[in-house]
């Protein structure tokens, strides 16, 4: 069955949506991210859309589901790479994306997960002295 | 309005919605649509195709190149014998659902067009016009 690839970065997970994505291969990706989380200990996803022409009410509700679903997991998402054809249409379409980080680009979206996690580190494990 | 050239596509399974976002992306692209108006056009195509399947139970899509005067626009029609829709204007408002979904397809659907037209009953189906002009 297709797949989208999903690739292991340092403590990370990239995955670049390159494709018109169908829903079934949406949902199929929502599952498989769920998994390399929990199976790496991965502590953020980074999901590049430069390449999807649109993102629809579907799309956008998954992406929310997705960072929840990582949340719970431990690990922060953010989106990157959105046209500003596809920003101007999502909110015109109503979607606003609650609870989903974006960031302009992958270095931009890769600094903004680095930055999450030290933050996090830095609250947990404060030196005691 | 002048119909230039006219494709059909059956809406029955998730890769059929692609096809018709295809379909409406190729033909808005070949008339020189600026990008947003592209986008905005295949986002609803999306939207109301999705709904055909999910809602309708399947049914078809028309894509069709129109022209009326100087203008030049994408005409989509979906169509479905599926149970219909008893309160349109309740449909229409954003945040309503029936089925799985955020809601937003036929009010969000709307807003991304030029041209929106919907027939529907309860028991008899639904049928969805929408145009975007270049």
């Amino acid at each position: 069955m297709e797949q989208t690839p999903i690739l292991k970065v340092g403590p990370f997970l990239l995955v670049t949506i390159q494709v018109d994505m169908h829903d079934r291969l949406v949902q199929r990706l929502q599952t498989d991210l769920a998994e390399r989380i929990t199976a790496t200990g991965a502590r953020g996803v980074l999901i590049d859309i430069s390449g999807l022409d649109i993102v629809d009410s579907f799309i956008g509700r998954m992406f929310g589901d997705i960072a929840a679903q990582a949340r719970i997991l431990d690990a922060e998402t953010v989106v990157v790479g959105m046209r500003p054809a596809v920003a101007i249409t999502l909110v015109e379409l109503g979607v606003r994306l609650q609870g989903v980080r974006t960031a302009l680009n992958v270095e931009k979206g890769m600094d903004l997960l680095q930055a999450a996690v030290a933050g996090e580190e830095e609250r947990v494990g404060g030196s005691p002295d | 309005m002048e119909v230039r050239r006219i494709e059909a596509l059956p809406i029955r399974s998730s890769d059929d919605v692609v096809r018709v976002r295809r379909q409406a992306h190729n033909w808005a692209s070949e008339l020189g649509f600026s990008p947003v108006d592209l986008t905005k056009l295949v986002t609803a195509a999306s939207e109301i195709a999705r709904n055909t399947l999910e809602h309708g139970g399947g049914g078809s899509a028309r894509v069709e190149e129109v022209r009326r005067g100087v203008r030049v626009g994408v005409r989509l029609t979906f169509e479905d014998q599926g149970p219909g829709i008893a309160d349109i204007a309740q449909a229409m408002r954003d945040g309503f659902s029936t089925r799985r979904g955020m809601g937003l397809g036929l009010g969000g659907a709307k807003r991304l067009v030029d041209e929106f037209e919907i027939a529907s009953q309860a028991g008899a189906g639904t049928k969805i016009t929408m145009t975007r002009w270049k």
